[in-house]
C-alpha cells in the first residue's frame, strides 16, 4: 500500500499497526505453548509470578522449558544457567542479521528491540516479507511485531501459571508443529524461487541432523546454520 | 532463593549473544562475501530448526511431526497466507492425535 502522507506520525503509526499484523501469528502460537509452560512451572513449584518473571525476562520459549524441566529433576542452578547459555547460542547469529536491519536505527532502539530476537521473530523480520531492506525498516515496526509476540508469550504464562486455562499435551503438542509449520511456510516460497537459497537450507538440515549425533542441540544447529550459509558466499552471484 | 538465581541467570546468558551485535556491528562495514554469508543465514537458520527438531517434537510419535510439517510443506506450495499454513499443520496434528493414534 502507497500512503503518501506528509506526516511521520501518522506513517509511524501505520508502520505499528503493520508490525501488530505481522506479529499476530506468533502471538497465537505462542499463547497457548505459554499456557503450558506457566502449568510445568507451577509444578516444578514456581510461583506463578515467579513463572511471569522468567518470560517477562528471558523470552525464550524451548530453554524455558528446559530450565523448568531441569529445575524439576534437581539439577543445580550453574548446570541449568549454562544448559540455557548453550542452547540460546543461536540469537547471537540471528541478531546479526537483525541488527544489520537496524543499522539506521538509534543505540536505544536496537538494544532494546535485540532482547525480543527468538526463532519466530528473527524469521518473520528476516523471510515474513515486506520492507525487509534496512533502509525501509523502521523501529515501530519492528517493536509493533515483537512485542505482539512477547505479550502473548507473558500473558499467556499468567494464565498457565494462575491455572486459569487448561491446554491439553495433545493442543502443546500441535501448536509446536503449527510453529514449525511457520518456519515451513516462510521458507519455502523463496526456497522455490531460488535454488541456491533452497541448496542452502537442505544442506543445512542435512548437517544439522549429522552434528546432532555428536554434540547438543544448541550447538548443532549454531554450527549448521554458520556452515550452510558459508555456501551461500560461493552460491549467490548477485551483488547484495 | 534458588528460583530467582536461576531465573536472572538464564535472562543473563540469553540476553548477552542477543545484545551484542548490537553493540559492536556498525562499527563494521562488511565485505561482499560476508554480505553473502549475512544473506543466507535465515535460510540456514529455518533449515536447521526445522529438521530434524519437527521430528523430535513427540519423542515417541514422530510420525505427528512428519504430519504437520509435510502439511505445512504442500500448503505454502499454494501460497497460502503463513497464518492458513499454521493452520493446516495444527489442525492435521489435532486430527491425528484425537481420531488415529
Amino acid at each position: 500500500m502507497e500512503s503518501k502522507t506528509p506526516n511521520p506520525e501518522i506513517k509511524s503509526n501505520s508502520q505499528l499497526v503493520q508490525g501488530i499484523q505481522a506479529g499476530l501469528p506468533i502471538f497465537l502460537g505462542y499463547f497457548p505453548i505459554a499456557i503450558a509452560f506457566g502449568a510445568l512451572a507451577v509444578q516444578a513449584q514456581f510461583n506463578w509470578m515467579e513463572a511471569v518473571l522468567m518470560s517477562l525476562i528471558v523470552f525464550a520459549g524451548a530453554s524455558q522449558f528446559v530450565g523448568v524441566s531441569m529445575f524439576l529433576t534437581g539439577a543445580g542452578a550453574a548446570q541449568i544457567i549454562a544448559a540455557t547459555f548453550f542452547l540460546n547460542m543461536r540469537h547471537l547469529i540471528m541478531s546479526l542479521v537483525v541488527n544489520d536491519q537496524m543499522r539506521h536505527f538509534s543505540g536505544g532502539w536496537k538494544g532494546f528491540l535485540s532482547f525480543f530476537i527468538t526463532d519466530e521473530t528473527f524469521a518473520l523480520l528476516t523471510l515474513g516479507g515486506g520492507d525487509y531492506q534496512s533502509e525501509k525498516r523502521t523501529p515501530a515496526y519492528m517493536a509493533g511485531l515483537m512485542v505482539t509476540a512477547y505479550l502473548g508469550w507473558v500473558s499467556g504464562t499468567a494464565v498457565g501459571g494462575l491455572g486459569a486455562g487448561f491446554i491439553p499435551p495433545e493442543i502443546t503438542i500441535a501448536m509446536t508443529v503449527g510453529l514449525y509449520g511457520l518456519f515451513i511456510g516462510l521458507l519455502v516460497p523463496p526456497a522455490r524461487k531460488s535454488l541456491s537459497y533452497a541448496v542452502i537450507a537442505v544442506s543445512s538440515m542435512i548437517l544439522n541432523w549429522a552434528l546432532g549425533l555428536f554434540v547438543d542441540t544448541g550447538w548443532a544447529i549454531v554450527l549448521a546454520t554458520i556452515f550452510a550459509a558459508g555456501l551461500g558466499i560461493v552460491l549467490i552471484k548477485e551483488d547484495v | 532463593m534458588k528460583i530467582l538465581l536461576v531465573i536472572i541467570g538464564m535472562a543473563l546468558v540469553t540476553y548477552i549473544p542477543r545484545l551484542l551485535p548490537a553493540l559492536f556491528l556498525d562499527r563494521f562495514q562488511f565485505p561482499d562475501w560476508f554480505r553473502k554469508w549475512l544473506q543466507s543465514i535465515p535460510y540456514a537458520a529455518l533449515g536447521a530448526l526445522i529438521f530434524p527438531g519437527v521430528l523430535l517434537v513427540e519423542k515417541d510419535q514422530p510420525l505427528l511431526g512428519l504430519a504437520g510439517g509435510v502439511m505445512a510443506f504442500i500448503l505454502s506450495l499454494l501460497n497460502l497466507h503463513i497464518t492458513l499454513v499454521m493452520t493446516g499443520s495444527i489442525l492435521i496434528v489435532i486430527l491425528l492425535q484425537y481420531f488415529f493414534l
